[in-house]
C-alpha cells in the first residue's frame, strides 16, 4: 500500500544534505563555540558561516540574525522585545489578528494581563487581512503589529508587504511569524519592510529545535534566556551548532529550488482542490490563490475529523484536522472559527500539506482515499442522515 | 505508545451493529456539548430482552468504538442490565480510553439510557415501578 506523508505543515523530513552538513558537528567538530582553542573556533566559524547564509536567504545582514530553539521562542522574543520598547515609550497597544499561531496569541494574552491592550484585525471568509483595516486601527500608542506571513492551518498568505508599508509609514514595529513561509515563498525583509521575523528549521527540511529571529538593526532585543554571551548576549546557552548548520543548509537548498517546487506543488494543490471539491457538501477553507503551494484544507459536512484522520492513517495517509476531538483541549480550531466556519463544520476539517516530492499519482490516491473515508463516515453519521432527510439545513 | 488500545481500533475499524432500526421500540440521541459529537441508539425490545440494537455516531474514533462496544454489551441482555450499563464498563471493555476521551464513553451510556426512556414513554405499562 502507498504511504503518503501529507502533514508537512506539522513538520518535514530532514533533508539528506542537511544531515550531511550536520554530522561533522555532532562528531569530530564537537567543540564549544565559546572556547578559544581550535575545536571551539571551528565550531564558532560554522555558526557564523551559517548566520551569513541564513541572512542572505531573506536579504538581511548577518548581525540581524539570532539563533533560537525554534519558531515559538522567536515569536515570544520578538513580541516581548517590541512590548519592552513600547513600555519604555509609554505605548501599550498591540495589533494582531485572530488566526495567529498560539505562540503569538498566548504571548499576547500574557501581555494583556500586564496591562497591554491587544486588538485583532477583522478577519474575512478567505482568511486574509486587509492593510486598509490596519491603517485604521493604528493608534498613537501602538507599539507593535504582529501578523503571520502564512497561516499554518489554512495556508493563506497575508499581504505582508502592504502591512509592512503601513507600519513603516506610521512608525510602528512590524513582526511577522514566517514559520510556514520561509523556504516556501519569496521573502525579503528589506522590500517587505519587516522589522522582526520568526522562522523554524523543521518546516523546511531542517532539524527540529532550531530556528531564528531576524531583528532589524537598531532594535534592541530583549533576552528571554540569560546567562551567557552567546548570540551577543541576546540568547544565552551553548549554541546548537549542528542544528544551526543543518538549518542553514536546508534553507539555502529550499530557497534555491523554491520557484521550481512552488510551481509543481501549486499544480498538485489545485488538482487536489478540484478533486476534493467533487465531494458533495464540502468547502475549501482559505483563499484559493493567496495560499501556500503545499496547503489544502477542506471541511466536509456531517463527519468528524479525528475519525477521518484515523481512517486515512489506516489507508496510508498521514494528515491533520482542526476538529475539537483531535485537540487535547477539545477546542475546535480557532482559525476555522475565525473565518466563519461554525463548530459543526469545523469538526469535519482536513488539512493536507504536501511535500516537495509529492506526485500526481499520490494526489490522485489522496483524492480517492479521502472520498472513500468521507463516504464511509457519512454512512453511519446521524448528522448526515438528518441533513439528507431535510431535518437539518446544510451549511456547506 | 499509540493513542488508542487495539480493542478501540478494532471497534473503530469494524464497528458492530452499525445502522438504523426502522420502527425501533426506543431511540435515543445525545450530543456532547464539549466537543460537539452526536450519538444515536436504536433498540428493539421483546418482552424484557433487547433483541436488537443499532447505532449511528458522528464523532471521534473513541466515540465510534464506545458506541460499538456498548451495543455489543447490551445486545440480547435484559433491559435492566442495559439501564445499569456505565461508561466505565464500556471504557474497561475497550481496554481503557485516554483520560481526555472518557467523555466519549459517557455518550454511549447516555444514548442507551435515552433510548430506554423513550421506550418507557412509548410503553408506560412496562416501566418497572
Ligand atoms: C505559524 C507557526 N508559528 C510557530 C510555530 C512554532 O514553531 P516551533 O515548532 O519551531 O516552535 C509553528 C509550528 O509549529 C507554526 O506553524
Ligand atoms: S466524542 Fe468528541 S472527543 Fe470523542
Amino acid at each position: 500500500m502507498m504511504r503518503i506523508y501529507a502533514d508537512n505543515a506539522a513538520t518535514t523530513k530532514l533533508s539528506p544534505a542537511a544531515l550531511a552538513a550536520m554530522t561533522p558537528y555532532l562528531t569530530e567538530c564537537f567543540g564549544n563555540p565559546s572556547s578559544l582553542y581550535g575545536e571551539g573556533q571551528r565550531a564558532k566559524e560554522a555558526v557564523e558561516d551559517a548566520r551569513m547564509r541564513v541572512a542572505r536567504c531573506i536579504h538581511a545582514a548577518p548581525r540581524e540574525i539570532t539563533f533560537t530553539s525554534g519558531g515559538s521562542e522567536a515569536d515570544n522574543q520578538a513580541i516581548l522585545t517590541a512590548a519592552a520598547i513600547g513600555r519604555k515609550a509609554g505605548k501599550r497597544h498591540i495589533i494582531s489578528d485572530p488566526v495567529e499561531h498560539h505562540a503569538v496569541l498566548h504571548t499576547l494574552k500574557a501581555l494583556e494581563e500586564e496591562g497591554f491592550t491587544v486588538e485583532y484585525l477583522p478577519m474575512y471568509e478567505n482568511g486574509v487581512v486587509k492593510a486598509e483595516d490596519l491603517d485604521q486601527m493604528i493608534r498613537d500608542d501602538t507599539c507593535l503589529v504582529t501578523v503571520m506571513t502564512a497561516n499554518n492551518e489554512i495556508g493563506t498568505i497575508q499581504p505582508v508587504r502592504e502591512l509592512g508599508a503601513v507600519c513603516r509609514m506610521r512608525g510602528v514595529l512590524f513582526h511577522t511569524d514566517a514559520v510556514q513561509a520561509v523556504g516556501h515563498v519569496p521573502l525579503d525583509v528589506e522590500a517587505d519592510m519587516i522589522d522582526l521575523l520568526s522562522a523554524s528549521a523543521h518546516k523546511f527540511h531542517g532539524p527540529k529545535g532550531t530556528g531564528f529571529l531576524f531583528t532589524r538593526t537598531g532594535i534592541r532585543l530583549e533576552p528571554l534566556i540569560r546567562g551567557g554571551a552567546q548570540e551577543r548576549g541576546k540568547r544565552a546557552g551553548t549554541e546548537n551548532v549542528a542544528g544551526i548548520v543543518g538549518m542553514a543548509k536546508a534553507l539555502e537548498d529550499a530557497v534555491a529550488s523554491m520557484d521550481e517546487n512552488g510551481k509543481k506543488l501549486t499544480a498538485l494543490r489545485d488538482r487536489l482542490i478540484r478533486g476534493l471539491s467533487e465531494i458533495p457538501h464540502s468547502a475549501l477553507n482559505g483563499d484559493p490563490e493567496k495560499r501556500l503551494p503545499s496547503n489544502v484544507n477542506f471541511c466536509f459536512e456531517g463527519i468528524e475529523g479525528e475519525s477521518l484522520l484515523l481512517y486515512l492513517d489506516d489507508h496510508g495517509v498521514a494528515a491533520s484536522s482542526g476538529s475539537a476531538c483531535t485537540s487535547g483541549s477539545l477546542d475546535p480550531s480557532h482559525v476555522l472559527l475565525a473565518i466563519g466556519r461554525p463548530h459543526d463544520v469545523a469538526h469535519g476539517s482536513l488539512r493536507l500539506s504536501l511535500g516537495e516530492d509529492a506526485t500526481e499519482e499520490e494526489a490522485d490516491y489522496l483524492i480517492e482515499t479521502v472520498k472513500e473515508a468521507v463516504n464511509y463516515l457519512r454512512s453511519f453519521s446521524p448528522v448526515w442522515r438528518d441533513l439528507q432527510a431535510g431535518k437539518r439545513m446544510y451549511i456547506l | 505508545m499509540a493513542l488508542y488500545s487495539e480493542k478501540v481500533m478494532d471497534h473503530f475499524r469494524n464497528p458492530r451493529n452499525v445502522g438504523v432500526i426502522e420502527n425501533a421500540d426506543g431511540v435515543g440521541e445525545v450530543g456532547n456539548t464539549v466537543c460537539g459529537d452526536i450519538m444515536k441508539i436504536y433498540l428493539k425490545i421483546d418482552g424484557d430482552i433487547i433483541t436488537d440494537v443499532k447505532f449511528e455516531t458522528f464523532g471521534c474514533a473513541s466515540a465510534i468504538a464506545s458506541s460499538s462496544m456498548a451495543t455489543e454489551l447490551i445486545k440480547g441482555k435484559p433491559v435492566a442490565e442495559a439501564m445499569a450499563l456505565t461508561n466505565k464498563a464500556v471504557a474497561e471493555a475497550l481496554d481503557g480510553l485516554p483520560a481526555h476521551k472518557m467523555h466519549c464513553s459517557v455518550l454511549a451510556e447516555e444514548a442507551i439510557q435515552n433510548a430506554l426512556n423513550d421506550y418507557y414513554e412509548k410503553h408506560p405499562d412496562r416501566k418497572p415501578s
